[in-house]
């Protein structure tokens, strides 16, 4: 397996089904609606906007724009904000994870975590933009969301990567 | 190689990134202000909660198994305290059970002494129930109409009353249905006298409103506020001493001879649905001249004072 040596994108090329990225993405919407207070719903990192950047990273042919918007518009109705919120900021996270994804792939984890952090920041600065049109005012520790959110990437990458490496080898045997 | 790529996605998937990002980014906005400044989205939000409830109701699961989990602990390390407690209780209950049962033969006593009380009111007439069934849709026409017409033996100019005082007088009889004028209806009239002195007076419906005045009533006459009017059995239409209004304000206008007082209806003049419609009142001697007639209210007026 010569492609496995290329450290960059060893697994581009594994199967992946739909339903593992449909049920990534519940699972996100589901950890986002734990009912989070205080400091915790603070520093709560944004699950959903974490696994579609990972699938607009990974697999833009599958999830794009379009999906990401739909998400969006379902994570505008489970936190009963706005509609087109959440989708804004989705449908900007998803066109920077398909645009950057060859260049994302080419770099190491640590480096993409960099990049992604941008990609997290454009997001949360939509969000926070469109919150204080709307509201009038900007609540500033939001945003230290969007740092966990970038930390969360790298477990986040290791874990996806795992379970699609274990789904082959089932696959194989 | 990102030329290649391009046209690559040109083919398999449509309009560029470029061009989804802007369809979509104006969507969004599009929603943002429609659902902000005009709320028509609440039906599709609706509709869209039931798809993403599933997800919503698991998620509150953990939370509620994590305060079962600590509910059972705490029963658990403080079982001592519960059962000490429980006995405590216990022992209080019992004793407030002893005194609960004393109160109910007291309240009992006490319903039947009142009856006792009531009764010389009480059998001077027979009363039967009746029940409101329609209302006057006119808010200035005070009258309603009761269950009990021709068929129950209703008659013209019966005193119709609740458990508290008098309400009105029975106007007109239809075979199944009787009219009661109450007595807040403009210029229905009650002989009254005031309970604290015994003053005779009569007392006017408003009309306007639930109220009730007392005309003609000389500025040196002894009305204080808070008095109890009752009826004052005169000619014999209400029987006596049955209470009708309580004074709220008196006024004494230097213009007019008459003071302005206003009263409030004791009885639930607007408020039940059941009321007693009098029957059988003894009837009195066909009046002949002006003076038997005070003779006969000045004596009933000394049965009242004697009670």
């Amino acid at each position: 397996m010569p492609y496995l040596s290329m450290q960059a994108k060893p697994e581009i090329q594994l199967p992946v089904s739909n339903l593992f990225i449909a049920s990534s993405i519940l699972a996100a919407l589901f950890l986002n609606g734990l009912p989070w207070t205080g400091v915790g719903l603070i520093l709560r990192p944004d699950f959903v906007a974490l696994v579609l950047l990972y699938w607009c990273m990974h697999k833009p042919l599958r999830i794009g724009i379009g999906l990401s918007w739909t998400v969006g518009i379902l994570a505008d109705v489970s936190d009963a904000t706005l509609f087109g919120q959440h989708a804004l900021a989705y449908t900007l996270l998803a066109f920077g994870g398909v645009v950057l994804h060859h260049r994302l792939q080419m770099f190491d984890l640590r480096r993409q975590t960099i990049q992604v952090f941008a990609i997290f920041a454009l997001t949360y600065a939509v969000y926070a933009l469109v919150s204080w049109q709307v509201n009038g005012y900007v609540v500033w520790p939001y945003l230290l969301g969007c740092v966990t959110s970038t930390l969360l990437w790298m477990p986040l990458s290791l874990v996806f990567q795992a379970m699609r490496q274990y789904r082959m080898d089932r696959n194989r045997s | 190689m990102i030329d290649s790529t391009q046209s690559f996605q040109f083919f398999n998937r449509g309009p560029s990134p470029v061009a989804r990002l802007v369809f979509f980014a104006v969507l969004s906005l599009l929603l943002l202000f429609v659902d902000a400044r005009y709320r028509y989205l609440e039906s599709t939000r609706s509709a869209l909660s039931v798809v993403i409830s599933p997800i919503q109701q698991l998620a509150a699961l953990p939370d509620a198994l994590w305060q079962q989990v600590r509910n059972f602990y705490i029963t658990q390390s403080k079982q001592h305290d519960l059962i000490k407690q429980n006995d405590e209780l216990k022992l209080q209950h019992q004793n407030d059970a002893a005194q609960l049962l004393q109160l109910q033969s007291l309240e009992l006593e006490n319903q039947h002494l009142r009856d006792l009380d009531a009764l010389p009111i009480r059998n001077q007439f027979t009363s039967q129930l009746a029940e409101v069934i329609y209302a006057e849709r006119d808010v200035f026409r005070r009258k309603v109409l009761v269950n009990k017409g021709a068929d129950s033996d209703v008659k013209l100019g019966q005193v119709v009353m609740d458990d508290v005082g008098i309400i009105g007088q029975i106007t007109r009889v239809y075979p199944l249905l009787s009219e009661v004028t109450l007595i807040t209806e403009k210029d229905q009239a009650v002989p009254v006298q005031v309970l604290r002195n015994g003053l005779r007076s009569i007392v006017f419906g408003v009309g306007d409103t639930s109220q009730l005045s007392l005309r003609y009533m000389p500025a040196s006459a002894d009305v204080q506020n808070g008095d109890v009017l009752v009826t004052s059995g005169i000619d014999g239409t209400y029987p006596p001493g049955i209470p009708v209004a309580r004074v709220t304000k008196v006024e004494h206008d230097p213009v007019y001879p008459f003071s302005n007082i206003t009263c409030l209806p004791i009885a639930g003049v607007d408020n039940h649905r059941h009321l007693l419609i009098l029957s059988d009142m003894t009837k009195f001697p066909k009046r002949p001249d002006e003076k038997s007639g005070a003779e006969n209210s000045g004596k009933r007026l000394k049965f009242r004072r004697n009670n």
